[in-house]
């Protein structure tokens, strides 16, 4: 068995040059390496350049979205930290109008209760001084009668002649009051 | 060197094992990249990652890498089948009972070599006019005295040695592997056959020694295929951008 083995190799190594090709060996590789070729020239390039096309895509635009989110997510932070500052000096405004609407109010009130009571106050003097003057007319008149018609009733005549008893009574009271304001002074 | 024919059987010309594995090995890849790349999911199951991954592999690390630029892309399918062409071919050699790298016989070295021959100076010829021939053998800098001596050089190394070279060393790596182990495996069943007990016990070191090499072997024959594609892309660099050597 080993003796044919041998003398076969032998045998073939005397026959062929090992540098020597098959043709037929060299037609059936070129033939299949140009189908291998073909295919994927024609499916599995493309195939799996476009997945990875796809795939890049894919990545690079979840980036892209995951950024514009961000930004959107900062501006409208951004927006509310506006607005919140926006709302705190509004406050403070209208605070501080509010302040100074009720001091204005209040010193209107206080000027309008001090007119108030002067006018009252004023309005009571006059009242007053009016209700004295009548209170001297009516007083006049009465204790003029009052003390004419004593003064009839003690002398006995008539002393109902109102001109002449008036005249009388005026100067009566004209010596009184020169008395009282020589006693005043 | 040939095995013999397994249609007509036996026969020196004929359908041999080794035109049934290239066949075979067209149909795996094509087979396993479509299934792989059909699904074009965004996020890959276990055989599209494969797929991904192995493709990557080569569109990443040999085309991008050495080629770059923006057009590298189109060279990528050259150099994605010439690595899985190579290498399922090679580790045929590498499978018990198959046992046989298709380009331990010489002719589909010779083939894709040359389809790379072609390519590269036809990328060279598009790219600069008539005018590659000179950038690729006149290097510049060098003192015009010596150009007589450096331009034949040129010639020789670029447009004669290089497509040797490089089917060559294919085809010397597949057939020095593949003859190490069947040599190693005639050896042990040669010394277990011996009368002599001491010389039976001998057969463990060969056997210790060849499942050393087989492991180098199969280190090797995917090393030979991204070298080959390797390679490949260097040379398609260098015919693009003639005028930056």
């Amino acid at each position: 068995m080993n003796q044919l083995i041998i003398s076969a190799a032998t045998e073939g190594a005397e026959a062929a040059n090992p540098l020597v090709p098959n043709l037929w060996e060299m037609g059936v590789v070129l033939a299949g390496f140009a189908v291998l070729f073909f295919i994927v020239v024609k499916f599995v390039v493309p195939m799996f350049e476009k997945t990875f096309a796809e795939r890049a895509e894919a990545i690079e635009g979840g980036i892209a979205k995951a950024e514009k989110a961000q930004a959107e997510a900062s501006a409208a932070l951004e927006e509310y930290k506006q607005q919140l500052t926006d709302a705190r000096a509004e406050a403070n405004r209208i605070r501080e109008e509010a302040r100074a609407e009720g001091a204005q109010i209040l010193a209107e009130l206080k000027e309008k209760a001090a007119a108030e009571s002067a006018r009252i106050t004023a309005q009571a003097h006059v009242q007053i001084e009016s209700e004295r003057q009548a209170a001297v007319v009516s007083l006049r008149s009465e204790v003029g009668t009052l003390a004419t018609t004593l003064a009839g009733r003690i002398v006995g005549e008539t002393l109902e002649d109102d001109a002449r008893a008036a005249r009388v009574v005026d100067r009566f009271l004209a010596d009184l009051e020169s008395q009282n304001a020589g006693v005043a002074k | 060197m040939h095995l013999p024919a397994i249609l007509p059987w036996g026969a020196a010309d004929g359908f041999s094992k080794q035109m049934l594995l290239v066949i075979l090995s067209v149909v795996i890849i094509a087979t396993f990249f479509v299934l792989a790349a059909r699904k074009q999911q965004l996020v890959p199951g276990k055989l599209q990652f494969a797929g991904e991954a192995a493709y990557g592999f080569v569109r990443n690390s040999i085309a991008k890498d050495i080629i770059g630029g923006r057009d590298f892309i189109k060279y990528v399918p050259l150099l994605f089948s010439l690595f899985f062409f190579i290498l399922v071919n090679n580790i045929y050699g590498a499978i018990p009972l198959i046992q046989l790298p298709s380009f331990s016989h010489v002719g589909g070295a010779y083939v894709l070599a040359a389809i790379v021959y072609v390519t590269w100076i036809g990328i060279g010829i598009k790219k600069n006019g008539l005018r590659y021939f000179k950038l690729a053998t006149v290097p510049s800098g060098v003192p015009v005295y010596i150009l007589p001596i450096v331009i034949p050089i040129e010639i020789i190394s670029n447009f004669l040695v290089r497509p040797v070279t490089h089917s060559l060393r294919l085809f010397a790596t597949m057939l020095a592997g593949h003859l190490i182990v069947m040599i190693a495996g005639s050896g042990i069943e040669y010394l277990v056959m011996q009368e002599n007990v001491l010389l039976k016990g001998t057969s463990v070191l060969v056997l210790a020694g060849a499942i050393a090499m087989y492991m180098l072997e199969a280190l090797i024959m995917a090393l030979q295929a991204y070298v080959f594609t390797l390679l490949t892309a260097i040379y398609i660099e260098g015919a693009l951008h003639a005028d930056s050597h």
